[in-house]
Formats: C-alpha cells, structure tokens, sequence
C-alpha cells in the first residue's frame, strides 16, 4: 500500500502537508461548541480578533474574523468562561491547530452580565445611580414626551394609557430605534432633541406644544439582545443628563436595565409608566375643588375669626366711648356755666376794645391822610414811592388821591424840597 | 406659570388661609389671588383636547410636530 510522502521520493512539500492536515481536520471535526476560558485576547488592526481558548490542561488557538465579529455583540473578554461555535482547521502558515469561531455564548449570564456590571460600576463611581438625584414626577404635566419606537406596542400602551387617564395631556413622541446596532444612537439623537426643546433652543415650523415636562423612554419585551441599547453608557448617561424627570420603562417586570437604574422613576412596563406620568383627570379636577373648599373654609374662618375680634373691640370701644361721652357732657357743662356767667362782662370788655381799636385804626388808615388833601405816588407793582431816588425821569407811576387814580410821568427829579421848609 | 406651578401656589394659599395668625387684609388678598389661579387652573382642566404628534427635526435645530 502506498501513499503520499511514503518513500524519500515521493515527499511532500510542507504547504501540501499542512493543506492535507487541514483538509482531513476539517472533515474529522463539523462545526461545534467548545466550553472554555478566553486568555490572551486582541483585535488585530485588520479588524480579526485573535485569542487562545484553554482550560486547566489544555488550550488552542481561537479566531473570530472579521466578517464574523459583527454578529458578536460583545468582545471575548480575558477570563471570560465561554461556549464557542467553531470548525477546527491548520493555518498553513504557522503549521499550528486553530479554532475558527463564528459565535460566541458567555458560560451562564457571563458576558452580559460583565458588561452590565462594569457599566453599572462606572456610573455609579459617578454618583448618577445615586438615590438622592431621584428627582420627584409632576403631578400634572401638560405634556410628556415619550422616546420609543414609533411603530411599536409600548407607544399604543403608553397613548392608550395616557388617554384614558386624561384626554387632555399632550404626548409627544421622539421616535427612535430600540434595538439593533443603531439603536444607542438613535436614543441619544432623540434625548438631544428633547434637550434642545427644553432648553428653548429649537426654531418651530408650525405651533409647537408646550414643553414636556416629563419624559418616558422604554420600549415593549424583547430578548436580551433587542434590549440591549438601554444598557448602553452613553444612552443612560444622556438619560441622566435629562432636564425634565425621566420615568424608564424597558422590556418585562423582571428585566432591569441600565436605564432604569439612572432614570427618576422605573416603571415595570410602559402602561405602569404612563400611569406614573399622568393623574386622572377627575383626580386632578377633585384636588382642585378640594382646594378651593380649603381656601373657602379658611377665609370664612379667618372672616369669623375677624368678626369675634371685631366684636370683642367694638364692645371695649362703646364702653369706653360711654365714659368719654359722659366726662366731655360733665365738662361742656362745667364750661357752659362759665360761659353763662362770663358773657355779660364779655360782651361789654368787647365793645369797648372794638371802639378803641377802630379808632387806632383809623387814625393810622392811609385814607385818613388822603381825606387830609394828601396824596400818595405808587409804583407799577403798588409799592409806595417815598423817596426821591425811587423816581427816575420817564418812568410812569400812580398818584393815589381822596376820590380815585392818577397816571402820571416824572418828569425830572430835583434834591431840594422848598415845599418842606417851615422857614418861608 | 405652568399647571404644576398653579396648583403649588393653590396650595400655598390654601395652606396660608387655614391659618388664624394671618391678617386679614392679606388673607382677602391671598384669596383674591386663589380664585384667579382657580380660574387658571379649571381653565387648564377644561380644555380635554391633547394631541398625540410626533417631533420632527426639519433640519438642524427646526422642529415641526407633526400628527
């Protein structure tokens, strides 16, 4: 029996050697599953990703190519235990086994839970997952901004929520993708466009809504992967970023994500978190009524309360306006009686002091010395003209006499007064 | 003042009013005040209008809603 390579003659070259290893491994082994540690991983430039799979007695080379990394969500982190999904083959080039892996499965919650935890740990180093940043909800916005996608059933169950509850809230959604490899993006753009509209920034093109005053960002079930963006960093750090309170509503009951852990509030389900956003009308309408029956109620007690001071002051008043009323009739009495006896002498005392006082007078009038044939020179503003440098020549003036006025003129004015003279 | 805002006053006035110590001429007043956001506040209640609408970015920073 001969075979390749079985005479000195007849050998093979080393690349036929390794391509026939190879040809005969990979029709030895059909892809499968392999359980083991990840050790010694690194993304080459071209885009492969190289690492060694062992376990406690043995290893093997492992590679994921590129074309295959994009279907593996999370890098193969070192001391990861993983399940693999491989063919087994020989790289010609180095003579060496490897494993080719297509698919990547951590062992139990593994690589998920890694990458949750670190995540987690980083924010909370941080303090955004800190209890007191919590900040409380409206109890009644106007409108609620909603980020979801616009096609799927956590929009209708958050619409129909709201709706019923009060037909007067506005909902704005800021559609985004909630799964897929755009998805954190996409969350983030929304986010920034809801920040842009709080902060008053954006320009509208048509009427624009009043500004949401609440947010709920979620989406409806799905696997661990269709989830996945909501345990993105950079999606629960603009979640955290929000200006308005953030109620985060993602998946089932049981899945907690990254963005519930940063939001305000987290909801169980998109129908708990549109309860949480919105009160019931009527409920609303009651507390109103209710206050308006306090706010009632406490003025008409402070009104009572007024009317008994009222009262109490009115009565220490008419008391005390009776005594005064007596003691002022007691002295208008005292003082009449004077007044009774005074007047008599008063009333002569007075005629007397009118007669002497008019005679004064009179003797003191002006008039008097203009009856006498005086008269009197008077200026533009009445002012008595007494001397000579009051006169100027060509000013006018007045002369006051017995029976009426005179306008006159000066006409010059001379220092000597031969008319004073008593000598002549 | 939005809504939140009315019925945080409301309730401060309410809460003002229930108290004895206040003088009147400052209670009359604060009620005054409480029936004005009373009307704000019905007024807000009554209009049982929302709109379900989309946000659009038209281009950057011009936003439209749509339905």
């Amino acid at each position: 029996m001969t075979h390749a390579g079985a005479t000195s003659a007849e050998a093979l070259s080393v690349h036929a050697l390794t391509t026939a290893a190879k040809d005969v491994l990979e029709g030895a082994f059909p892809k499968l599953w392999v359980r083991g540690e990840v050790s010694g991983y690194k993304q080459y430039p071209s885009g492969h990703w190289y690492f060694t799979l062992k376990d406690a007695d043995a290893q093997i080379p492992a590679v994921v190519w590129k074309g295959a990394t994009f279907k593996i969500r999370e890098r193969p982190e070192d001391g990861l235990q993983v399940r693999a999904l491989g063919q087994l083959t020989v790289w010609p080039a180095s003579g060496k086994m490897q494993f080719v892996v297509t698919a990547i499965e951590a062992d139990g919650e593994g690589l998920w839970q890694k990458r949750f935890d670190e995540t987690k740990a980083r924010l909370e180093k941080e303090g955004l997952l800190d209890p007191s940043r919590k900040r409380a909800l409206p109890r009644f916005p106007r409108t609620v901004a909603v980020v979801t996608s616009a096609e799927g059933a956590a929009l209708r169950d958050i619409v129909a929520v709201i709706r019923r509850r009060n037909a007067g809230v506005h909902i704005v959604v800021i559609p985004a993708a909630v799964q897929g490899e755009a998805a954190p993006a996409s969350l983030i753009a929304a986010l920034d466009r809801l920040a842009r509209w709080v902060a008053g920034g954006a320009q509208w093109r048509g009427p624009a809504l009043p500004t949401p005053e609440v947010l709920i960002i979620g989406r409806g079930g799905g696997s661990r992967e269709d989830l996945w963006a909501f345990n993105d960093e950079q999606v629960a750090r603009a979640i955290a970023a929000c200006a308005i309170p953030t109620i985060s509503a993602v998946g089932h009951e049981t899945d907690v994500s990254i963005a519930d852990l940063v939001a305000d509030l987290r909801a169980a389900t998109p129908s708990v978190a549109a309860e949480h956003a919105v009160a019931v009308l009527a409920e609303v309408r009651q507390q109103v009524a209710q206050l308006a029956g306090v706010m009632a109620d406490g003025l008409q007690d402070r009104i009572d309360v007024a009317r008994r001071d009222v009262d109490r002051h009115a009565d220490a008043l008419s008391r005390r306006s009776q005594l005064v009323v007596e003691r002022r009739r007691a002295r208008a009495a005292r003082v009449a009686d004077r007044l009774v006896r005074a007047v008599p002498r008063a009333v002569e005392v007075r005629k007397a002091l009118v007669a002497t006082a008019s005679a004064k007078l009179s003797a003191r009038s002006p008039l008097a010395v203009l009856e006498r044939g005086f008269s009197v020179a008077r200026g533009a503003k009445g002012e008595t003209l007494g001397r000579r440098d009051a006169f100027t020549p060509g000013t006018s003036f007045e002369l006051a006499l017995r029976d009426g006025r005179v306008r006159a003129k000066t006409e010059s004015v001379h220092a000597d007064a031969p008319h004073l003279r008593t000598d002549a | 003042m939005t809504f939140e805002q009315t019925l945080a006053r409301l309730e401060q006035i309410a809460a003002a009013l229930d108290r004895d110590d206040l003088p009147l001429e400052e209670a009359l007043k604060l009620f005054e005040e409480g029936i004005a956001r009373l009307r704000e506040a019905s007024a807000a209640l009554a209009d049982a209008d929302g709109k379900v609408r989309t946000l659009v970015e038209q281009a950057e920073g011009v936003f439209e809603v749509k339905e």
